[in-house]
C-alpha cells in the first residue's frame, strides 16, 4: 500500500498528534482546580454548545441539509429527561434512552416530509417545525404550560451527586469528547461518505446504488440525538427548563456556530461553537452594545473568510 | 442468446413531447452493444429510463428476466445495471478513491452504530472498500491518481474515474454514456481496450451510446439506430452502415442543420 494509504487509512493519527490531544485534554480537565464558577459556567456551556454544534453539522456540514429547528431536538432532549423524572418519578438515566428514542422520531418527522424538497422550502419546513415544538410544549400540560418545568432532580453517578457546575463543567466537557469522537468516525465511514456523495451530486450518488433519501433521514436522526443527549443532561444541570430556551433564536445560533466555524469540518465547528459562547461573553464590559459588537465581528468574519474560519477544503 | 436487458415497447413524454417511441431493444449475456443516433434522438433518455431516472409511459425493462421500471435507481444499481454520464457527474470535491468507494456503498452494510463503535466487522469492511477501490483505479489504468481530488483530474483521467466508480458496483450491465467524448485518439484505442476488458475479463455487458462512428463499428457487435425516440434499424456494424434510413437519418439531419 502506498504511503498515502497509510495515512488515509486512520485519517491523521500520528503520534505527535495523539500526544497533543491528551495533553490538550489533561490541560481541560484540570480547569477546575483553579478556575473560579464564572469561568466554569462559560466553558461547560461552551462544550455544551460544542456538542449541539457537532450535531447540527452533520445535518448541515456531511449531509449538505438545511435546518433552521434544530433547538426543537435539543427541547426534545430537555422535555424528556424532565418529564421522565418529574410526572413519572424515574432515574434520570432512563431519560437518556429515552429521549434517543423521541429524538429518532422526532428526527423522521423533520426528515421525512423535507426530503423531497428544494433547499428554499426546506428552510420554511424546518423552522415550522421547530416552532411547533415550541409551541406544544408551551401549551400542553405535561411540559408545564408557559413556565416549564421547575425542579428537576439532579442525577447521581456511582454515588456521587452531580451538584456542583464542577461536575457539568466535567460532564459537558465528557460529552463533547464523545461528540468529536463520533462525529469524526461517522465521518470516515461508510454512512459519512454517502453524506458527502449526496451533498455533491444526489443523481450521480443514487446511480452509484445509494438510497438517498434514508442517507438524509440517518442526517437528521443522527443530528436530533446528538441534541437530545444535550438536552437531556441541560435539563439536569438548569434544574429548571422554559419554552424560551428553545426558540428559533436557539437554532440560528447553533448554525451560525457551525456556519462561522467552517461547516463540515470538526475542528471548525469547534472553534465555531466556542466562538459563539465565547465572544458575547468578552464584550460584557462594553454593555447594551456588546450584541451589536458581537453581530459586526460575525460579519466581518463572514466577509473575510465566507467558508467559515477554519472551513472543509470542500466549495 | 441469452437476453440479459430486454426493452419492449419504451415510450417516453415529456408533455406533449413524444421522446421515445415504442422502443424494443436487447443486449445479450456478454455482448458489446451500441445505442446510436442522431443530436436529441432519445438515446441518453433510454439509459434514464433504464436506470430509474425517468419513468417510462408505457414498456417494459427487464434485467436478467426481473422487470425493473417502476424501480428508484439506487435499487436498480444493486441489481446489477451500472452507468456514467454524458456529462461527467463526479464528486468532485472528493478525491478519486473516495469517487471509486461509492460504487462500494451498494454492496456493503456498516450503518452508523458500527461507525460510531468502529466494530470489527466495520473495520473489515472499511479496509475490503479501500482495498477494492484501489483494484478499480488500477483496472482502469489510473491507481497513481487516488489521492487527488476528482475535480483537478485531466479530462481523461476524470472519464476513467467514473468507469471505475461504476465498476465497483460489480454489474453485470455496464451502460456509458458518451464514453468517447472529449477523448484524444490514443485515449480512444485505450478505450476500445478497456471495453473489451470489461467483457472478456470481468464477464460484463456493455451498452453503449457514441457518436464516434470508428468506435462504434470497431468495437460494438450489435448496433442499435435511434432517430426521433424510434428504432430505425439494427444489426452488425456492416448492415447498419450500409442501411438506407440510416445514411438519411444522419445526412437528412447533417442538412437540416445547414
Ligand atoms: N428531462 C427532460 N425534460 C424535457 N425534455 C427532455 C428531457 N430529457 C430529454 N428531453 C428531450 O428529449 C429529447 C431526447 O434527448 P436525449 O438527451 O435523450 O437525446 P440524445 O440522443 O442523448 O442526444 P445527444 O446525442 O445530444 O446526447 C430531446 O429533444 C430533449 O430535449
Ligand atoms: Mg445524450
Amino acid at each position: 500500500m502506498s504511503e498515502a494509504a497509510v495515512r488515509l487509512g486512520r485519517p491523521g493519527w500520528s503520534i505527535r498528534r495523539a500526544l497533543g490531544v491528551v495533553v490538550l485534554l489533561a490541560a481541560l480537565a484540570a480547569v477546575p482546580g483553579f478556575a473560579n464558577n464564572y469561568y466554569l459556567e462559560v466553558l461547560s456551556e461552551a462544550w455544551f454548545y460544542v456538542l449541539l454544534c457537532l450535531g447540527l453539522n452533520i445535518v448541515v456540514g456531511f449531509a449538505g441539509l438545511l435546518d433552521l429547528g434544530y433547538a426543537a431536538f435539543f427541547a426534545v432532549g430537555a422535555y424528556t429527561a424532565g418529564i421522565v423524572t418529574l410526572r413519572l418519578g424515574l432515574s434520570f438515566w432512563l431519560s437518556l434512552p429515552i429521549s434517543v428514542v423521541a429524538a429518532s422520531i422526532a428526527g423522521v418527522i423533520i426528515g421525512g416530509p423535507t426530503l423531497r424538497l428544494r433547499s428554499d422550502y426546506l428552510a420554511i419546513v424546518t423552522l415550522g417545525f421547530g416552532e411547533m415544538v415550541r409551541i406544544s410544549v408551551r401549551n400542553l400540560a405535561v411540559t408545564g404550560g408557559a413556565s416549564g418545568l421547575v425542579g428537576i432532580e439532579r442525577p447521581t453517578l456511582f454515588g456521587y451527586h452531580l451538584d456542583s457546575i464542577g461536575a457539568y463543567y466535567y460532564v459537558f466537557l465528557l460529552l463533547a469528547v464523545l461528540g468529536v469522537v463520533a462525529s469524526h468516525r461517522l465521518e470516515n465511514s461508510r454512512i459519512g461518505r454517502a453524506w458527502k456523495y449526496v451533498r455533491s451530486d444526489e443523481d450521480a450518488a443514487r446511480a452509484m446504488g445509494i438510497n438517498h433519501a434514508m442517507v438524509k433521514l440517518a442526517a437528521y436522526i443522527l443530528g436530533a440525538i446528538f441534541a437530545a443527549i444535550g438536552g437531556c443532561f441541560y435539563a439536569a444541570k438548569m434544574t429548571a427548563i422554559s419554552p424560551e430556551t428553545f426558540t428559533f433564536n436557539q437554532s440560528l445560533l447553533i448554525l451560525l456556530g457551525v456556519v462561522l466555524g467552517g461547516r463540515g469540518k470538526i475542528p471548525g465547528v469547534i472553534l465555531g461553537a466556542l466562538v459563539i459562547v465565547i465572544f458575547p461573553e468578552l464584550f460584557r464590559d462594553v454593555g447594551s452594545m456588546r450584541m451589536l459588537v458581537f453581530a459586526i465581528s460575525l460579519l466581518l468574519i463572514m466577509l473575510f473568510r465566507p467558508a467559515g474560519i477554519w472551513p472543509e477544503k470542500w466549495r | 442468446m441469452d437476453a440479459l436487458l430486454e426493452v419492449s415497447g419504451l415510450s417516453l413524454s415529456f408533455g406533449g413531447l413524444k421522446v421515445l417511441n415504442g422502443l424494443d431493444l436487447a443486449v445479450g449475456k456478454g455482448a458489446i452493444a451500441s445505442l446510436i443516433g442522431p443530436n436529441g434522438a432519445g438515446k441518453t433518455s433510454v439509459f434514464n429510463c433504464l436506470t430509474g431516472f425517468y419513468r417510462p409511459s408505457s414498456g417494459s425493462i427487464r434485467l436478467a428476466g426481473q422487470r425493473i421500471n417502476g424501480l428508484a435507481p439506487h435499487r436498480i444499481t444493486r441489481l446489477g445495471m451500472a452507468r456514467t454520464f454524458q456529462n461527467l457527474r463526479l464528486f468532485r470535491e472528493l478525491s478519486a478513491i473516495e469517487n471509486v468507494m461509492a460504487g462500494r456503498h451498494c454492496r456493503t452494510r456498516a450503518g452508523a452504530l458500527d461507525a460510531i463503535l468502529e466494530t470489527p466487522r466495520h473495520r473489515r469492511e472499511e479496509r475490503a472498500i479501500r482495498a477494492q477501490a484501489e483494484r478499480w483505479l488500477a483496472f482502469v489504468g489510473i491507481p497513481e491518481v487516488s489521492e487527488q481530488m476528482a475535480g483537478t483530474l485531466p479530462y481523461g483521467h476524470q472519464r476513467r474515474v467514473e468507469w471505475a466508480r461504476a465498476l465497483a458496483t460489480e454489474p453485470s450491465l455496464l451502460l456509458l454514456d458518451e464514453p468517447g467524448a472529449g477523448l484524444n485518439s490514443a485515449e480512444k484505442a485505450e478505450l476500445v481496450g478497456l471495453v473489451r476488458r470489461v467483457r472478456d475479463e470481468l464477464d460484463v455487458s456493455v451498452l453503449l451510446i457514441e457518436h464516434d462512428m470508428g468506435l462504434v463499428m470497431q468495437v460494438s457487435e450489435h448496433i442499435t439506430v435511434l432517430d426521433y425516440g424510434r428504432k430505425i434499424a439494427e444489426g452488425d456494424a456492416a448492415a447498419v452502415q450500409s442501411d438506407p434510413r440510416v445514411i438519411e437519418a444522419y445526412l437528412g439531419r447533417e442538412e437540416d442543420a445547414l
